[in-house]
């Protein structure tokens, strides 16, 4: 029994990518408590999207993945910010046009030179094939998310919170928008290995969406997310050995499953405890 | 017109989702030929008790009835008509002035809304009424605060309501479109309608309305003005809120020896001291004479 | 020369792309006019990836896969209004946690049911392998979808516009809310075989905002939409066929250069109209 257990551990290359897919769970999570308070979940969907063109001309051109997927991410953003600023559109029908016109510029382009990349790998993501330099480059990418996340948590928090106060408090409210940016890109692209471009929205929201329901404080907010966001990568990633490889799909879907059990049982902001005030308030 | 109108809330109770109660057995009761205020702070329940006698909200207890029957069947007979506060509409929405008011003749018009002759007679004499003829084919977005809510109350005349729901009308709303906004409020009083008007603007209450209603948390007191909106009431229903000041004399008018007081929320008012007098600052076109009264003061 | 441009019509299967590709792009257009002022232009990226697992379900089950896909590209949306209602989380985390899980769940059964369905063409499309039953199938749901929403345009303009009035004449605004979702999700249906889940969200935004760049009233706000749409699909197809390059892609490039167009030229919202407004006068501000 527990040498069946084992047996996904044998291979090198599967403990490899539950190592992999924890740190970049347990990155995301914590992003993902920024995420979700500033209101931006769609804005992680559309960069995961974005990034796809630079991905292709990085692998095309046979660059580093990250810094072509990085560049194209921004690019995106900025988009995004130009005709936001310009016309009446609403905000996220203004994602949707930038981020899918990137999106089809990859997928033009892959298809143009269907040798270099495998489509699948971007979208669907391939952790178990990641090569050694990939991983180096997740490992950077995620090196120094997290410490700027660990220096600058405070003033993150205070712009998500109210950006008026942070303004007045004489913060560059500018750098920190465009630090969350750029993170929030940094992290979609070291997350796009591992879940893939449909799926990296996922673990850019829901751990902090589920640590939210679960805590009123932003410290223990993050320990949930963190928490919960390394545990369902590691068991997910691990589970996929059962599953044809589809990591992306068992570690979201764990990911939600355990979202749907705080909607419901949350001690306090939960669907039941809703219930109860509420049949005692009539 | 020839049935009596009424709106009658009837203990009602209403809770959010988390639980939360809104508003705790609230009753309200208006006859016809009458124009209501709805006073309380931001928060007290007010656009709850709107939401609830409009449907948009179920009560957990109690019942709301228009005419002795349901919201839902008074809507059908378009009995209802809302007109929402300026913040609420996209106007960057591709419609126009006629447009809008055409919307308000949808309940009397086929599956398709197909217009008839009649729907587009009543829509053009609506907006006559309001003065915006010429601005029938102008986009709502390139209008004026004072006409953008003259168009929804339009459509409100369009729809031949009787039951008009009017959510903070004179915000944004230059001088003469308040004054022509009140006169037709009084028009539609004369026929024997019933305005239910939501408000900040305490001052501006006994000028044009007749009944008030007082929310926080539930209808603490609802009735003709002199009865109703008095300062023990007011007290009630703002709590710390209210600013309060009280004047021992006054030069506008010559009084008998009763103190002046003044009751506000937040349309914050300019305050002369000693021989000076009181009057509105945020009153938009007004904003001059306060300003040539203060350089008077300042000359003194 | 000339023959070498009319060399595509020759084919069959790329007749099979223009139809298909005319009628996804109108009534995708249509639909856009429509979430774009409602602000529901992600909810159709929302539907469209939910309906992964329930092709997958629908195959295991032989049912009719339209179905399937348009089930749960609902549940999607019930689910999304529902959690929302019911907690305090904001509506767009909802929607990202509801589709993800969606699609997640859809990938898991999928390496688990051995289907020779291909992953690909559901995430993309196959517009030039569309054969005759795709064909009638994606022409059934469109053009009932589309005949619903002209017929109801006027209901639904009004819901999205200001759904309070639409209450107080009696409409049921709940009935328009879950009608407006169902087309978008048939809508997605109706598109999978052309553009693919994936894309299908550019067809749904990317339309409607070329209609209101360059209109302010309703009517002509559809018709550039469609027109543009439709230009696409079929030049996109056009382009792909000459080039290789993935259909959904150029279809969907092509958009956005009509769309770019717009955003510079059109005459009172666009780039340069804002700038010649400035440089005149002071536009018309509405005062008080």
């Amino acid at each position: 029994m527990i040498d069946a257990l084992l047996t996904p551990l044998q291979y090198e290359y599967m403990v490899k990518a539950i190592l992999v897919s924890g740190l970049i769970g347990g990155v995301c999570a914590f992003l993902s408590c920024f995420i979700t308070l500033r209101g931006w979940s769609l804005m992680g969907d559309a960069l995961s999207h974005a990034v796809v063109p630079g991905v292709a001309v990085a692998y095309i051109a046979g660059l580093p993945f990250a810094a072509g997927a990085f560049l194209t991410g921004l690019l995106a953003a900025l988009g995004m910010g130009f005709v936001k600023a310009k016309t009446a559109l609403r905000e996220d029908a203004v994602i949707g046009v930038v981020f899918t016109s990137f999106f089809a510029l990859g997928l033009v382009l892959i298809s143009l030179y269907p040798s270099s990349v495998d489509l699948r790998t971007i979208v669907l993501g391939n952790i178990l094939g990641i090569s050694d330099a990939d991983i180096w480059q997740i490992a950077i990418v995620s090196a120094v998310t997290l410490t700027v996340l660990g220096l600058k948590w405070r003033d993150l928090l205070l712009f998500c919170f109210d950006p008026n106060q942070a303004r007045a408090l004489g913060l560059n409210v500018r750098a920190l928008h465009f630090t969350l940016l750029t993170l929030l890109a940094a992290t979609a692209v070291a997350a796009l290995q591992t879940v893939g471009a449909c799926l990296v929205v996922a673990v850019l929201v829901t751990p902090g969406a589920t640590a939210y329901l679960l805590t009123d404080r932003f410290g223990h907010m993050i320990a949930i997310a963190t928490t919960m966001g390394t545990g369902t990568s590691l068991v997910g990633a691990y589970a996929s050995y059962y599953f044809d490889g589809s990591t992306g799909g068992c570690i979201v879907t764990l990911q939600t499953a355990i979202f749907v059990l705080a909607f419901i049982f949350a001690p306090k902001h939960g669907l039941l405890a809703a219930r109860a005030r509420r049949e005692a308030a009539v | 017109m020839t049935v009596p109108l009424s709106i009658d809330v009837r203990d009602v109770t209403v809770t959010y989702p988390n639980g939360n109660v809104a508003l705790r057995d609230a009753t309200l009761q208006l006859g016809p030929g009458t124009i209501c205020a709805l006073v309380g702070v931001n928060g007290s329940g007010k656009s709850t008790l709107f939401k609830t006698i409009m449907g948009f909200l179920r009560p957990g207890k109690g019942a709301v009835q228009i005419n002795g029957r349901p919201v839902r069947e008074a809507q059908r007979d378009n009995l209802v008509a809302y007109v929402p506060q300026g913040e609420e509409v996209d106007w960057t929405f591709p419609v126009s002035v006629w447009d809008v008011v055409m919307m308000g003749r949808y309940g009397y018009m086929n599956f398709l809304r197909i217009a008839r002759a009649e729907d587009r007679r009543v829509a053009a004499e609506s907006l006559a009424r309001v003065g915006m003829e010429e601005f029938r084919d102008r986009q709502i977005g390139e209008l004026s605060g004072g006409q953008r809510k003259r168009v929804f109350l339009a459509r409100a005349l369009a729809q031949r309501a009787r039951v008009i729901l009017l959510d903070e009308p004179f915000t944004g709303v230059d001088v003469q479109t308040e004054a022509a906004i009140i006169d037709l409020l009084r028009e539609l009083r004369a026929a024997g309608n019933i305005m239910l008007v939501s408000t900040h603007n305490l001052g501006s209450v006994p000028e044009f309305c007749d009944h008030v209603a007082l929310v926080n948390r539930t209808v603490l007191a609802y009735g003709p003005i002199d009865e109703v909106f008095t300062e023990e009431n007011l007290s009630r229903a703002f709590g710390g809120v209210l600013r309060h000041f009280r004047f021992d004399e006054s030069t506008i008018q010559k009084h008998d020896e009763r103190a002046v007081t003044l009751l506000t929320d937040d349309e914050r008012p300019l305050v002369f001291g000693k021989g000076g007098h009181l009057e509105y600052s945020r009153r938009q076109g007004r904003e001059k004479i306060v300003e040539e009264r203060a350089e008077k003061e300042d000359d003194r | 020369m000339i023959e070498t441009l009319l060399e595509p019509f020759e084919f069959a299967f790329m007749r099979n792309a223009m139809l298909a590709g005319a009628i996804v792009g109108a009534v995708c257009a249509v639909l856009s006019c429509y979430l774009v002022l409602k602000g529901w232009s992600l909810m159709g990226d929302a539907i469209s990836h939910a309906v992964l697992p329930g092709i997958v379900i629908a195959y295991a089950l032989g049912a009719p896969l339209a179905l399937g896909a348009f089930g749960s590209g609902l549940l999607c949306a019930v689910l999304t209004g529902y959690i929302k209602a019911n907690s305090r989380v904001k509506e767009d985390t909802v929607m990202g946690v509801v589709f993800t899980g969606l699609f997640a769940f859809g990938l898991v059964i999928f390496t688990k049911i051995r289907t020779d369905l291909h992953l690909d063409h559901i995430l993309f499309g196959n517009i030039l392998g569309i054969d005759r039953s795709d064909l009638i199938e994606t022409l059934l749901v469109g053009g009932v979808t589309l005949i619903v929403v002209l017929a109801l345009r006027r209901d639904l303009l009004l819901f999205c516009f200001d759904a309070g009035h639409a209450r107080s004449i009696g409409l049921r605004t709940g009935l328009l809310y879950y009608l407006l979702l169902s087309l978008l999700a048939a809508t997605v249906v109706a598109s999978l075989k052309a553009v693919g889940i994936i894309l299908v969200v550019a067809m749904l935004v990317t339309p409607g905002c070329i209609g209101f760049l360059l209109a302010d009233r309703f009517g002509p706000m559809l018709a550039l939409a469609s027109g543009s749409a439709v230009f696409s699909t079929l030049s996109g197809a056009y382009v792909s066929f000459f080039t290789d390059a993935s259909p959904a892609g150029c279809i969907v490039l092509i958009q956005t250069l009509l769309f770019a167009i717009a955003l510079v030229f059109a005459p009172k919202r666009g780039l340069l109209a804002g700038r010649f407004n400035r440089a005149q006068s002071t536009p018309p501000q509405p005062a008080g």
